[in-house]
């Protein structure tokens, strides 16, 4: 196959690839630990080591905490929504019909579309004077004129609308991924489960998901990661307001960090997305470790 | 136990109504194993299908057990069915793949493993219960296929070239105890098959397929020796049946059946040709001779003739020799339509 | 002859398939509609509360796209993202193409070891690079301008691509190379020569969707780039076209329409080759 002479072919066609990511990926990560228990400032010259000081900062910050939880809140009310969604749109997209190509352009619309583009669409929608939501609750009297809700301007609302947006951004990806497992079922199986006697919920729930597990956990895991990790709606929509109501832990980290010019500070504060990816990974790695044995 | 019946059955596809089965009406025996043969294309899976509720029929009629089921989901007919592919539930264990067809139906856990157990048992792979279908051989998937089929004791059986994706030295012996299978266990059974030695060795009764429409429905003897047509006639056996044409009509005779004219007592002699060796084939238990025959009026023909090894004649390439059919072995057919007809005088 | 029981049913199918269409169609594509109206809508009509918002009560306008493209750095964003598209399109290639057939050809075992840590590094995120990598850029002087995102882009699109390609070429015939081989090709050469060309489909969606990737990027643009002439299209939009507090509508989103539509069209078109290249990836 390959000979002993051009064994060092391999290495030498991937090492450029590999070198350039270790060197934008790999060396940021750990350029990122070392601010973190550092006191670097935009500015600054020297480095001095600080140990935990950052962290202990960032953690009796209360603004922190909120974001922290926020954080959660909004990755996984979306990731639900999006689960749930992603689902139902797979199970009336798998079979063949007129139109669909035309339907499945429409539907990828928010996922292709870039993200701050899509999320400026929504900030016109949900703007505070001329929100066509509002006008039509409005005109449906559901609600009194001039006391219209505030999409982006009440805490509570401008949560639900980020949820809601970032959800809108997502459908489309996992819904592509879930359609994928659809199509990978053989159709033999549904079929024998039908001939056993299995109804449409039955095979649903004993067959067809649990074959296509694999698949929606990749979903899944992809959602929560760049979910966890995203602070592009967030940050056109509210900035993270109103009063920090919004604020997540990437945007609090750009926010500190870039905008602030802390560094130590918001690097410490992006390690506490480190966690996360860790678990994440490792359940990929995991899962993908299974379905290979199988 | 049931009878399965079907009417003028149908299925027409979209473009250009092409047909996959066209007017099949066939009645089965109770306990039978009846084998639908026939080449890719001609129908006989979409017409097991349609058996089965998998497909929906243009026109026809489905009796099973006396019961109109055309409107019946799969679940309502209470058949069992085992695909070309086994279909086996990838996620579950042998066990569960087994119980999964008494669970759909809601029978009681105790009974469910019972029954799961002595449909193991039957198979002989109670001792894979607990793997995986992925861990499992052909042959084992294939009883595990069977065990979750007749665990639910149905009144039908149908099965999908069950036997095809068997490498051909487990396929003999999986063939022999399939047919043991089915005769104790007497349900009626619908094998579909393209290979005719399978259909000839396991069938009571063979439906001969093409087309989407059955050319002969009969014991194996009957279609082999008497087949309705010459799609019949040429698709089974092997060499398939020499076809000549004869004044009017087409002269056939079995490759078996054209022996040196010394073979046969005079008496029987009763169509002399002259054949002309052209190679030949030695099988070790039988031995094929290709060539063509001479004389009027079947000069040019190509004909294969099988002898026995037990006879220790040789015959050198390009030698002429005198070759005979007995009366009763020939078969004659419409030159148009290719149907049986009337034997007519040859000589 | 269907039967009136399997009828109904079918028909309350169908009625379900089509309203959870319908509704998810519309809330997935209405804000692109919006836009589409927006863009056109003359702006006494946009910003009077009583009017009807889903209907033109006055003469649909092109005022807002002349706007757009006369008075606003629109143009220079799109040009911006596409010729950094372009440039990182390429780097890419050129490392990510070899990167992938050794990974699926050449290296054994470890081979997809190294092809899945080089996955794992697209989940790192931006959010927590674009710290120590702003010191980087600004050490490189190439803080504000493209070469920036140019230079980081890579760091992402090679991953992603690499990966996809890795399962492309795993789906070529191994028979193909070695009859080349056998042939008288050298591995390189086999590569070159057989391998890419007919591996260009692969390669073109490869390329579509580095290109689409390169366009959505938000964190990074952001982070690297200050003034807004050396803006790319996904951060000037939505951050530029303001005049002190208050957004260009009308201009805003036709801008949107504009930054979106096309981009969606040719993914709409690779998308059943990513879903091939991703599923051989995934479920291997």
């Amino acid at each position: 196959m390959t000979s002993g002479r051009q064994r060092w072919l391999g290495p030498v066609m991937f090492l450029p690839a590999v070198l350039y990511v270790i060197a934008l990926v790999g060396v940021p990560f750990v350029l990122a630990f070392l601010y973190s228990v550092g006191d670097v400032k935009v500015g600054s010259v020297g480095y001095h080591f600080v140990g935990l000081k950052n962290f202990a900062s960032v953690l009796r910050n209360p603004t922190f905490l909120v974001a922290l939880r926020n954080s959660f809140v909004f990755t996984i009310s979306s990731q639900v929504l999006v689960l749930i969604g992603a689902n139902l749109l797979a199970l009336v997209l798998k079979d063949a019909f007129r139109g669909r190509r035309l339907l499945r352009f429409l539907i990828l619309l928010p996922w292709v579309a870039p993200v701050s583009i899509g999320s400026i669409g929504w900030k016109w929608i949900l703007d505070s004077l001329y929100s066509v939501i509002n006008w039509v609750l409005v005109h449906l009297h559901l609600v009194k004129p001039f006391s219209a809700p505030m999409w982006l301007g009440e805490p509570k609302l401008a949560m639900l609308s980020v949820i809601l947006v970032h959800t809108w951004h997502m459908l489309p990806f996992a819904t592509v991924i879930i359609l994928a497992g659809w199509t990978a079922i053989p159709r033999d199986i549904p079929e024998a489960a039908a001939v056993d006697g299995a109804g449409f919920f039955r095979r649903l729930a004993q067959i067809e998901i649990p074959m296509m597990l694999p698949i929606i956990n990749v979903a899944v895991l992809f959602g929560v990661i760049f979910t966890f990790t995203d602070m592009t709606v967030i940050y056109i929509l509210t900035r993270g307001g109103p009063y920090d109501t919004t604020q997540v832990v990437p945007s609090m980290a750009f926010f500190t960090g870039i905008l602030g010019g802390d560094l130590a500070e918001g690097a410490a504060i992006s390690m506490f997305l480190v966690p996360l990816l860790v678990v994440v990974a490792g359940l990929m790695l995991r899962s993908a470790h299974r379905s290979e044995v199988a | 136990m049931a009878v399965v019946r079907t009417r003028g059955l149908t299925k027409l596809f979209r473009k250009g109504q092409v047909g996959a089965v066209v007017d099949v009406s066939l009645e089965s025996r109770e306990g039978e194993f009846l084998v639908l043969l026939g080449p890719s294309g001609s129908g006989k899976t979409t017409l097991l299908r349609m058996i089965a509720g998998l497909e929906e029929p243009t026109s026809g009629e489905i009796w099973i057990g006396g019961t109109l089921v055309n409107d019946m989901t799969p679940r309502q007919r209470r058949i069992a069915m085992v695909f070309q592919s086994y279909a086996l539930y990838p996620h579950l264990t042998v066990f569960g793949n087994i119980v999964f067809p008494l669970k759909a139906v809601g029978v009681p856990k105790e009974d469910r493993k019972k029954k799961a157990e002595w449909a193991a048992g039957l198979l002989g792979i109670a001792h894979l219960l607990d793997r995986r279908p992925r861990e499992l051989s052909g042959g084992e998937r294939q009883r595990v296929a069977l065990a979750r089929a007749i665990v639910r004791e149905p009144s039908l059986f149908l099965l999908d070239e069950p036997l095809s994706n068997l490498d051909a030295k487990l396929r003999a012996s999986a063939r022999e105890e399939l047919e043991q299978f089915q005769k104790r266990i007497g349900t009626t059974t619908l094998y579909v098959t393209h290979d005719q030695v399978e259909a000839m060795a396991m069938g009571d009764r063979v439906a001969v397929m093409n087309s989407g429409s059955v050319r002969q429905l009969g014991t194996p003897a009957e279609v082999y020796d008497d087949p309705a047509d010459t799609f019949v006639a040429t698709f089974l056996g092997s060499p398939p049946m020499n076809l000549v044409p004869a004044n009017s009509a087409i002269a056939g005779f079995r490759p078996e059946h054209f022996l040196p004219a010394g073979f046969l007592p005079p008496e029987e002699r009763d169509l002399l040709l002259r054949f002309r060796v052209g190679h030949e084939e030695y099988l070790g238990a039988e031995r094929i001779l290709y060539g063509v025959l001479e004389g009027e009026p079947f000069e040019g023909q190509k004909v294969v003739s099988r002898i026995a090894a037990t006879h220790a004649v040789r015959f050198a390439p390009d030698t002429v020799h005198d070759f005979a059919v007995a009366e009763r072995n020939l078969k004659f057919f419409d030159p148009e339509t290719g149907v049986k007809t009337a034997p007519i005088r040859l000589t | 002859m269907i039967p009136a029981g399997a009828r109904a049913r079918r028909l309350g199918l169908k009625i379900f398939h089509w309203s959870v269409l319908a509704v998810f169609s519309v809330l997935l594509a209405f804000p692109f509609y919006w836009m589409l109206i927006t863009s056109f809508k003359s702006t006494r009509d946009l910003y009077d509360l009583e009017n009807n918002p889903f209907v033109f009560n006055q003469r649909p306008t092109l005022a807002h796209i002349r706007l757009l493209f006369g008075e606003t750095l629109f143009l220079r964003w799109l040009g911006n993202t596409a010729f950094a598209g372009l440039v990182v399109v390429a780097i890419t290639l050129v490392l990510a193409v070899p990167a992938a057939y050794s990974l699926a050809r050449l290296t054994g075992r470890w081979g997809g070891r190294v092809g899945i840590g080089i996955f794992l590094t697209y989940l790192v995120p931006p959010t927590l690079l674009f710290i120590p990598l702003s010191r980087i850029v600004a050490w490189l002087h190439l803080q504000d301008t493209l070469w920036a995102i140019i230079v980081v882009y890579p760091s992402f699109t090679i991953p992603f691509s690499t990966w996809l390609l890795m399962g492309f070429f795993k789906s070529i015939p191994r028979e193909l190379e070695d009859a080349a081989m056998v042939d008288g090709l050298s591995r390189f050469q086999t590569f070159l020569k057989m391998v890419i060309p007919i591996s260009v489909s692969g390669i073109l969606t490869v390329v579509i969707f580095t290109f689409t990737l390169v366009s959505q990027e938000f964190v990074y643009a952001l982070t690297f780039i200050s003034s807004a002439a050396h803006q790319t299209v996904g951060v000037g939009v939505p951050i530029y076209l303001v005049r002190g507090d208050v957004y260009y509508w009308g201009s805003l989103m036709a801008a949107c329409l504009i930054a979106s539509l096309p981009i969606a069209a040719l993914y709409n078109l690779f998308l059943d080759r990513f879903i091939a290249g991703f599923t051989v990836g995934a479920v291997k």
